[in-house]
């Protein structure tokens, strides 16, 4: 493999700790090295440029059955922005919903390599994975679901959590899945009877089971396996003004726990998208929560959050929280899709457009931004817009540019319709706060990886991680207007992925080597849950046991297995 | 000695029964016997052993008769006609697997042509519809452990998916339906006294394309408004009462067939039923699903979504994808003489489309790739025969509610038969060297 | 005395007709299937004639000999029924509205009596077809 010596950019790296400095960076098989390591590299002049390692997406819906309905069911999301294919790149469609080759150009795009796909119906684990598989370029993983799982709802109803834990070993393996995710725990199977679970002890219909109980014992067995990644929860209540409260209970159910986990994370509890879940007030009345939201995670070091930034696009949405979506499409009278899955889970997906006409949006928008800016540490607080959901994950460099810029917001408050009752129900236009790079670094690169238990391989420059690096048309030290920021981290000079140059002069010069990233856990032999897993497929699955497993080198060609050992 | 192979996956319909049990012989090659498949999944594993079948490809002469060719040859042809054309059609795409459909995007893409599947003479006005109004839908198992309300709307089960019933719908026990079929209504709504209506608790004998009025009279109904003294030939009395055993449920699913997406009024019924599912989950939980037909055409519009952003109709020969039915979709092309040469693969128009189009596909460069001697390979100029997909083959398909599932090998293809994916993948090299990418 | 009947033509699976399509549509047992009209008693009556009569079927878009029989799945007084299959697509309305579908369902058609015109193959039926050699 080339070697490659990335000369004088200046380098944001919380991993090596360097704050903007210029430095060299040498890659070599593969792998961030030591600059005397390379012996005869292809220089790249990164002198008066930004230089990061690659991005990191904790949290994005990009592959997978919902992901499709989004497609199919929204030829209007491919107007005026199709792309004809040249060279090596294949055609290219979608603004929301891209397809998979577009997903994987546009990450690139902007400096990323690596993007988890956030939630996996275990019955549509190969969709998931042909879609990423045919994703360029990045390396992903998959959680799939359990927040409203049978077994685990059977199971934690009676607190066993050696025998959740050999369950969610067993899904893992079977569905090449990466982490433990719940979405609307309990709340999806109510769905299932057109009913929800709006707060943390309201009871599941039949499993007489409360979401609360169903959170807590999936901490613990993801710490009983030691997993890589922590429990991954987008609590009860989405969207509902005055649901800060349940995030805050939810929040709270890791109180007492300690990490388990040979993989360098801190945290027992990520929560995702919590600019949804930070809601006041009630009704159209509703209001920023973002101060006591922050308050609380600023202050317990065993969770992390992304953001969920609002970014005033068209959009589609998309959840596994299936009654929120009908919520959704009652209020907003769009095309509704939805897809109960036996057993595990459900989806739906509806259009929706965030309009800076309109206070409600106006008033999320901030929310985002708040807790951004509220942040006292970006190790722990990442930047997404739960893509598709609160926008398009092409957006990244505009939230950047908003939380590294007040003129920046100013503008955008100016161009609100309601700006004076936005203001109002809000924090963000008092505070002057703006990130610096490092900072951005932190939320994008160190932050996620180190909580997706990948600090050994992703989200840093110091030798031995994987030699993802980004170099970014940037000067901080110089002038710039904030659209400068938009421009530059949305379109990357040079972008290597593991090792491989896969944008050269903001041209896509290669596909990379895509690898698909799951998490085998050994458990010691549990023949209650093989027993109970042959009964649920032999009397209430429509698949047979034998055809469930993913397994062939067409769903998974390029795996990276990471071994967990929870047989002590 | 023989072996049984199990959880075989049936590649005929849409119902992708996995629970098929599959006897050969212990070398691997002879397919013997077949259980718990219906009278068609049967056939069509017992058809693949047939002592008649045509194992080479072969290209139509001047006279009339056919000569066999190489592999090689049928590649070079098909690359041919692909690469001269302006705008070829590349047709079918359902009996086969995700991989095969995956490849043929990548000639597609690669030569400008128009794909679509049996979609188009299928489902795809219900596929338009759902762009429309969206689609609350569930999988199967749902339907089983939950369903106490099932609704065939123009699709005859008994016929067309002979285990769907069984399996999913009518009679299973499931989580919370340990009653079966005691504890369901079955309704049927169809032109004809069909062999699922026998089963059912109330027919509707409708008029035959009239589905939009009596959807329509459906939404009436679940209001409580005034219904004319007949709709579609139904008297009120009869709407009102089956508007109330569909809201008095727990869990309603309408299933819906080619009586509503083939008949007048297309995707404008499929709209209609799909609001009386989201108007009935004002009352009570409802979803609806398409019967598809072949094993994957679903898959198909699965592929494409995520590669083209489109479902079926897939115009790629400006470039880019686009999509505009009635205008992309095969019968319209045929019709107007605007492609140039025609590909199938995994389909039989020649024997399922109107006959002006098959017409069409016998005056234009044209190859067939089918297991099957057909319709379709009489009218072309090029046949090549390929194994049976989840006979001979395994690979991805996509069960009518979306769900993958891999198909299974059971037995060897005849010596020296390609796959539609080695096949392809051969026309693909050839088409990349003509076109020098 | 017999006499044309008017009647709407729908088409469709039958099971008969996907076994006999997986066998093989070059084999006897597909036009057996496929090459027949289903025609309620009703309908026979006024046509005149006695099941497993051949009869021309007509549209506005073409015309085909099969096989009248008894419909299996009635009473549909004034429908009539033709397995999916290229007897049916002779005489479908292929107008699509724009949808892509062809309309197969709701063909207005005239079924005669032909007794002495032979029900042809599929495939002899698409080539003849093809050819401009059908009647």
């Amino acid at each position: 493999m080339a070697e490659y010596l990335i000369k004088n950019g200046f380098v944001f790296d919380p991993v090596l700790g360097i704050r903007g400095d210029a430095a060299d960076i040498a890659i070599k098989d593969g792998k961030i090295v030591e600059t005397s390591a390379v012996k005869s590299p292809k220089v790249i002049d990164a002198a008066g440029k930004t230089v990061m390692a690659g991005g990191v997406d904790i949290h994005a819906h990009v592959a997978g059955p919902k992901v499709n309905i989004g497609r199919n069911f929204r030829p209007e999301d491919k107007l005026f922005n199709c792309k004809p294919g040249h060279g090596i790149e294949r055609m290219q469609g979608g603004f929301s919903v891209p397809t998979t080759i577009r997903t994987g150009y546009d990450y690139a795009h902007m400096g990323y390599t690596t993007v988890m796909e956030a939630a996996m119906p275990p019955l549509y684990a190969r969709h998931t994975h042909e879609e990423m598989r045919d994703t360029p370029i990045l390396d992903q993983g998959a959680y799939p679901v359990f927040g409203n799982n049978w077994f685990v709802l059977e199971y934690l109803k009676n607190h066993e959590i050696e025998n959740t834990a050999a369950y969610i070993a067993w899904l893992l393996r079977a569905t090449k899945g990466y982490a433990v995710k719940v979405v609307n725990p309990g709340g999806t199977e109510a769905w299932a009877w057109g009913l929800n679970c709006e707060n943390i002890h309201d009871p599941v219909p039949y499993f007489d089971i409360t979401p609360a109980q169903i959170v807590k014992g999936l901490i613990e067995a993801n710490e009983y396996l030691g997993l890589p990644h922590s429990m991954h929860v987008h609590a009860n209540n989405l969207g509902t003004p005055g649901n800060y409260q349940t995030t805050l209970d939810t929040f709270k159910l890791s109180e007492g726990i300690k990490p388990n986990s040979k993989f360098g994370r801190d945290q027992v509890m990520h929560h995702t998208h919590v600019q949804f879940h930070s809601y006041g007030g009630e009704g159209f009345n509703f209001e920023s929560k973002a101060p006591e939201i922050m308050d609380y995670v600023n202050t317990h070091d065993n969770i992390t959050i992304d953001l969920g930034c609002v970014t005033l696009d068209e959009t589609t949405t998309m959840t596994a929280d299936g009654p929120f979506e009908h919520h959704l499409t009652e209020l907003n009278h769009l095309k509704w899709a939805n897809a109960d899955v036996e057993l595990e889970t459900a989806a739906g997906v509806v259009p929706f457009v965030y309009s800076a006409n309109n206070k409600a949006n106006a008033v999320q928008w901030c929310i985002g931004l708040e807790l951004g800016l509220l942040a006292k540490d970006f190790m722990r607080v990442f930047l997404t817009t739960d893509h598709p959901n609160a926008g398009p994950f092409i957006r990244y460099p505009r939230i950047m540019k908003w939380l590294m810029s007040q003129e920046a917001r100013d503008q955008q408050f100016d161009a609100f319709k309601h700006k004076d009752k936005v203001i109002e129900a809000t924090n963000l236009a008092g505070m002057d706060r703006e990130l610096d790079l490092y900072e951005i670094a932190q939320m994008t690169r160190a932050g996620p990886a180190k909580s997706l238990g990948l600090a050994h391989m992703y989200g840093g420059l110091a030798p031995g991680l994987d030699g993802d690096v980004a170099i970014f048309d940037f000067n901080p030290n110089e002038p710039y207007a904030p659209d400068d920021i938009e421009k530059a981290f949305g379109n990357a000079r040079h972008l290597f992925k593991s090792g491989v140059q896969v944008i050269s002069d903001h041209e896509i010069a290669s596909n990379g080597n895509k690898r698909t990233l799951w998490v085998n856990a050994k458990v010691n032999e549990n023949p209650q849950v093989m027993r109970d897993v042959k009964e649920k497929f032999l009397r209430y699955y429509t698949v047979t046991l034998n055809n469930y497993e993913v397994a062939g080198h067409h769903y998974v060609p390029n795996p990276y297995v990471i071994e967990v050992d929870a047989t002590q | 000695m023989t072996k049984t192979v199990t959880d075989v996956v049936c590649p005929f319909c849409g119902t992708l029964c996995d629970d098929l049990e599959v006897v050969v012989s212990d070398d691997g090659k002879d397919l013997l016997e077949v259980y718990n498949a219906c009278a068609i999944g049967a056939e069509k594993f017992l058809h693949s052993q047939a002592k008649d079948r045509i194992t080479r490809p072969r290209m139509r002469q001047e006279d009339g008769s056919w000569k066999e060719i190489s592999y090689d040859e049928a590649a070079e042809y098909t690359a041919r006609i692909l690469a001269d054309a302006k705008k070829p059609l590349m047709y079918g795409w359902s009996s086969t697997n995700c991989e095969a459909q995956s490849i043929g995007s990548e000639i597609g893409e690669a030569v400008g042509a128009v794909m679509d599947n049996t979609a188009t003479v299928c489902h795809g006005t219900s596929l338009i519809a759902v762009q429309d109004i969206g689609i609350p839908s569930c999988t199967l198992g749902e339907v089983k452990n939950r369903a106490d309300r099932i609704l065939f709307w123009g699709c005859n089960p008994a016929h067309a998916h002979p285990r769907h019933m069984s399996r999913y719908s009518i009679f299973p026990r499931g989580f919370f339906t340990g009653k079966g079929h005691a504890g369901r209504k079955i309704i049927v709504v169809d032109p004809r006294v069909t062999d699922t209506a026998h089963v059912a608790d109330v027919h509707l004998q409708i008029e035959q394309g009239h589905d939009y009025e009596l959807l329509d009279a459906f939404r009436v109904a679940f209001k409580g408004e005034k219904l004319p003294d007949f709709v579609a030939g139904i008297p009120k009395e009869k709407i009102y009462e089956v508007a109330e055993t569909l809201k008095s449920g727990r869990f309603a699913i309408i299933f819906f067939g080619m009586g509503v997406t083939q008949s007048i009024g297309k995707n404008h019924n499929i709209d209609a039923a799909i609001a009386v599912t989201r108007d009935l989950n004002e009352y009570t939980k409802a979803a609806i699903m398409p019967m598809r037909g072949h094993y994957n055409v679903t898959g198909s519009g699965q592929v494409w979504g995520w590669q083209f952003g489109f479902p079926f109709a897939v115009d790629l020969s400006r470039g880019f994808a686009r999509y505009n039915p009635g205008e992309t979709t095969s019968n319209d092309l045929l019709r107007r003489d605007e492609v140039d040469a025609v590909f199938v693969l995994g389909s039989d128009p020649g024997a399922h489309f109107p006959f002006s189009s098959v017409k069409k596909i016998y005056n234009l460069p044209s190859v067939a790739i089918d297991p099957h001697e057909t319709p379709t390979t009489e009218v072309c100029k090029v046949h090549v025969p390929v194994a049976f997909v989840g006979v001979e083959v395994g690979g991805c398909a996509y069960r009518m509610d979306n769900v993958p599932i891999e198909t299974r090998k059971v037995v060897d293809a005849p010596e020296g038969m390609m796959t539609d994916e080695e096949f392809l993948k051969r026309v693909f090299a050839r088409v990349k060297a003509i076109k020098g990418v | 005395m017999t006499m044309a009947i008017r009647v709407n033509l729908i088409t469709g699976r039958t099971i008969q007709q996907g076994v006999a399509m997986e066998a093989g549509k070059e084999k006897p047992a597909y036009t057996t299937a496929c090459g027949i009209i289903e025609l309620d008693p009703a309908d026979f009556k006024k046509l005149g004639t006695f099941r497993s009569t051949n009869v021309r079927v007509t549209s506005n878009h073409g015309s085909v000999v099969v096989k009248a029989v008894e419909a299996t799945q009635g009473p549909h007084p004034g429908v009539a029924y033709i397995p999916m299959g290229p007897w049916a697509n002779m005489i479908v309305n292929p107008n699509t509205y724009s949808t892509g579908m062809p309309t197969f369902k709701g063909v207005p058609v005239e079924v005669d009596v032909a007794k002495n015109e032979p029900v042809l193959s599929s495939l002899e039926l698409v080539r003849k077809g093809c050819r401009g050699e059908l009647a």
